[in-house]
């Protein structure tokens, strides 16, 4: 017998994975947690049946959510993470000694809990003493903070599901006030090329856009994810991306990295002439 | 109430045997389980489609039900604690009507607060009853009509012996409610029937710690609108009747105007809606007023908003709350109801019920979530922090007490002239006005236009009101009456 896990990309697209066995599945009352071991990809969790990461490529999400932030914003002492409850988002970002202070809200407990237990590669950074946990809604919880953060990672599942109100403009608003002046607002972004995913992102991007001057879109690889395409969102009040980042400091820091480095830094914003056109009809906008 | 019977569903089950048997079909309608109209079928569904019958034998016939409805009606009755229930897919206008048409005749008075329905002024014009309208007096500070005090309707009757029924709001748009229960009493002992337009309020026969539903406080009618808060399909809802009514007579009334072709798609959803509110309601309404109190409390750290509730109750003209409402006044930080209303849809997605000149309603029932409210939350939350601003030229507004110089059904049928509206005051109204929503006619037919009325039409025309009734489609003009 062949135990496959499949993810419909689109009503006419299968992904699909050869599963070993299935180490967990549970209904957590918000949403469906599934973890699985193969062959191919190592142990991967799915929520409502939808790849959220893998042991073999998780790597490349993790990094680039934070590092590429991180290095335009070296001296953030204060970082507030939406989501992440795998752990792999607070790991990377524990490798920076100059953080005080990581929130983390995370809306289902069991989410984190599982992820302990099964995927201890990502979970390893939950134990960070600098890491508090706040397991609510993220939307409720930076609604009433203001002028708190340095960064803001939303670190989100897709817009349907649990996760839809990290799409909003109520959400993004309220980042905006909950960010310092300078701070940085970094999302994960859905992928441009299937129609689907496309529109959540345009409409993600143009919201945005509204209340963050500097707003700029970037690429990386990941196997697993709809099209292998996905796009991360950078936002900020005042700092580029590109033109303001201390590479050589960063270096200096000595954070070892399989994907991230700073010449993909700068790289990683350029963006093929559909994204573009997607994004905003045109490359004049970005 | 008996459970397992409460577990079937007869119409519903009716649908699936009549599928199960592979019927041909030369009977209408005419798209024949969909396959006539390939567009409406990849829209809605097959499965939609392929119950999309006409009634026959085995799916019994709304008009006179002998078997699958009406054993659906006896199950839904005895769910609402009523004597007989009637199923109606012409709306809760179509059950309101049949109330009114049951128990009045053409001349015969009915007292009724002024804040009801156009559905209930429509039945007036139709039978030619004659309304005694008891002031619901306001909430100055928000603005909005409150209940009927029970004074005030010992009052009307005593000044109107001869009226045959009381019709009571169960609750409000609003969420508000008189002791219905007072008032029934009153009725009753006058000899007048008790109707009530339970328009909002289905969830009071099954949830808990919710007001008095109209037929446990006795009332002999009671039109309820299963679609609202309940579950079922838009147009769907209910007719109850107490012990004291005549069934077959009742049956007769709403025949003269229901359709003969039955949806039996709102009918399997009124049948399947009155069996997960009886076996589950209590769970499904104690979770709504768990997330309506929620909301209230988070939006009330926002500041700036006033979420009202059974707070406001004062054991007269307000004798409770509906706690499932979320009601939210809105002046305070500069912005009308409406205003409210409109940026939340434009800019950030969310419909909400209504929104008036000074304030918003958002409806919570059988299908919300607790992500939707943080939504809301965070939206109103972000309009304050973007959009309020100082208060002045806000009006406050009024009930407005109406004058009632002709019948309504006289000054409707009248020989009428046309006019600019802003030039109208003194004049005798022929047609509605109201603002939608909450379409509580602000002029009826029949009633004096004055000064007062035209000032709030125009502002709320400002703020941005749907205002409809008149037969100018952009209610500049109006008919009134020539006298």
């Amino acid at each position: 017998m062949e135990l496959w896990y499949s993810e419909q990309h689109t009503p006419n697209v299968r992904f699909s994975v050869k599963v070993n066995r299935t180490l967990y599945t549970a209904h957590s009352g918000i949403q469906q947690i599934d973890v699985f071991d193969s062959r191919e990809f190592g142990r991967f969790l799915t929520l409502d049946g939808l790849m959220m990461l893998t042991e073999k490529d998780e790597f490349i999400y993790h990094e680039m959510i934070v590092h590429v932030p991180m290095a335009v914003k070296q001296d953030a002492k204060t970082v507030l993470v939406i989501g992440a409850g795998d752990g792999g988002t607070v790991r990377e970002l524990a490798r920076y000694p100059g953080i005080e202070r990581i929130d983390m809200v995370e809306i289902d407990r069991e989410v984190v809990d599982v992820c302990r237990e099964f995927l201890p590669g990502t979970a390893s950074g939950l134990d960070d003493p600098r890491l508090n946990i706040f397991y609510e809604d993220g939307l409720r919880f930076v609604r009433d903070k203001v002028d708190m953060y340095d960064v803001i990672l939303v670190d989100s599942t897709d817009p349907f599901g649990p996760g839809e109100g990290l799409f909003t403009r109520e959400f993004y608003g309220n980042c905006h006030k909950a960010l310092k002046a300078d701070g940085v607002l970094v999302n994960q972004h859905e992928s441009p090329y299937y129609d689907y995913y496309a529109d959540s992102m345009r409409r993600a991007h143009m919201r945005i856009r509204e209340f963050f001057p500097v707003c700029k879109v970037y690429q990386a690889h990941i196997p697993t994810y709809p099209s292998g395409h996905w796009l991360f969102g950078f936002a900020s009040k005042v700092l580029d991306p590109v033109d303001s980042v201390d590479t050589a400091a960063w270096n200096l820091l000595g954070i070892t990295t399989r994907y991230y480095n700073t010449d993909l830094h700068k790289g990683c914003f350029a963006l093929p002439t559909y994204v573009y056109d997607v994004l905003d009809g045109g490359r004049d906008g970005q | 109430m008996n459970e397992n019977l409460q577990r079937r569903a007869p119409i519903y089950e009716a649908l699936i045997r009549t599928k199960r048997d592979r019927v041909v079909s030369f009977d209408v309608p005419g798209h024949k389980q969909g396959r006539g109209n390939p567009d409406l079928t990849d829209f809605l569904g097959t499965q939609c489609l392929s119950v999309d019958l006409n009634s026959r034998k085995p799916l019994d016939n709304l008009i006179h039900p002998v078997s699958v409805i009406h054993k659906a009606e006896e199950i839904a009755a005895e769910a609402f604690g009523a004597a007989d229930s009637f199923f109606m897919v012409n709306g809760t206008t179509g059950a309101v009507q049949a109330m009114i048409f049951s128990v009045c005749k053409s001349g015969e008075k009915i007292i009724l607060p002024r804040n009801v329905h156009r559905s209930a002024i429509n039945a007036l014009i139709l039978s030619g009853a004659e309304p005694v309208y008891v002031n619901p007096g306001v909430d100055k500070r928000l603005g909005i009509p409150l209940g009927m005090d029970p004074d005030d309707v010992a009052r009307a009757i005593a000044e109107n012996p001869d009226a045959k029924a009381i019709l009571v709001n169960n609750p409000t748009y609003y969420g508000i409610c008189s002791d219905i229960r007072k008032i029934t009493g009153l009725a009753h002992d006058a000899g007048m029937y008790l109707l009530a337009d339970e328009a909002h309020g289905t969830h009071f026969y099954f949830g808990d710690g919710l007001p008095e539903s109209a037929m446990s406080a006795g009332a002999d009618m009671a039109a309820v609108s299963m679609h609202k808060t309940g579950g079922s399909l838009t147009q769907s809802s209910i007719l109850l009747t107490g012990a004291n009514m005549n069934s077959g007579h009742v049956r007769k009334i709403i025949n003269l105007t229901q359709t003969t072709s039955a949806s039996y798609l709102l009918m399997s959803s009124l049948d399947l809606s009155r069996r997960n509110l009886a076996l589950n309601g209590k769970g499904i309404f104690a979770k709504v007023v768990e997330m309506a109190d929620y909301a209230r409390a988070e939006i009330d750290k926002i500041g700036g908003y006033y979420c009202y509730s059974h707070d406001l109750a004062n054991g007269r003209s307000i004798f409770e709350y509906d706690k499932t409402k979320l009601s939210i006044y809105t002046l305070d930080i500069g912005l009308a109801g409406k205003e409210v209303h409109d940026i939340l849809r434009d800019r950030y997605d969310i419909q909400l019920e209504l929104g008036d000149l000074a304030n918003i309603l958002a409806i919570l029932s059988v299908g919300d979530r607790v992500f939707e409210i943080e939504r809301l939350v965070s939206a109103l939350s972000e309009i304050k922090r973007l959009h309020s601003r100082d208060r002045a030229g806000m009006i406050d507004h009024e009930y407005i007490e109406p004058i009632v110089d002709i019948k309504p059904k006289a000054a409707f049928y009248a020989d009428k002239s046309n006019m600019l509206l802003r030039d109208a005051a003194g004049m005798i109204s022929a047609e509605f006005v109201m603002a939608y929503p909450p379409g509580i006619p602000i002029l009826a037919p029949g009633e004096r236009i004055t000064g007062e009325i035209i000032e709030y039409i125009e502002y709320s025309r400002e703020k941005g009101c749907i205002l409809t009734g008149t037969e100018d489609m952009n209610v500049e003009r109006i008919n009134v009456v020539e006298v």
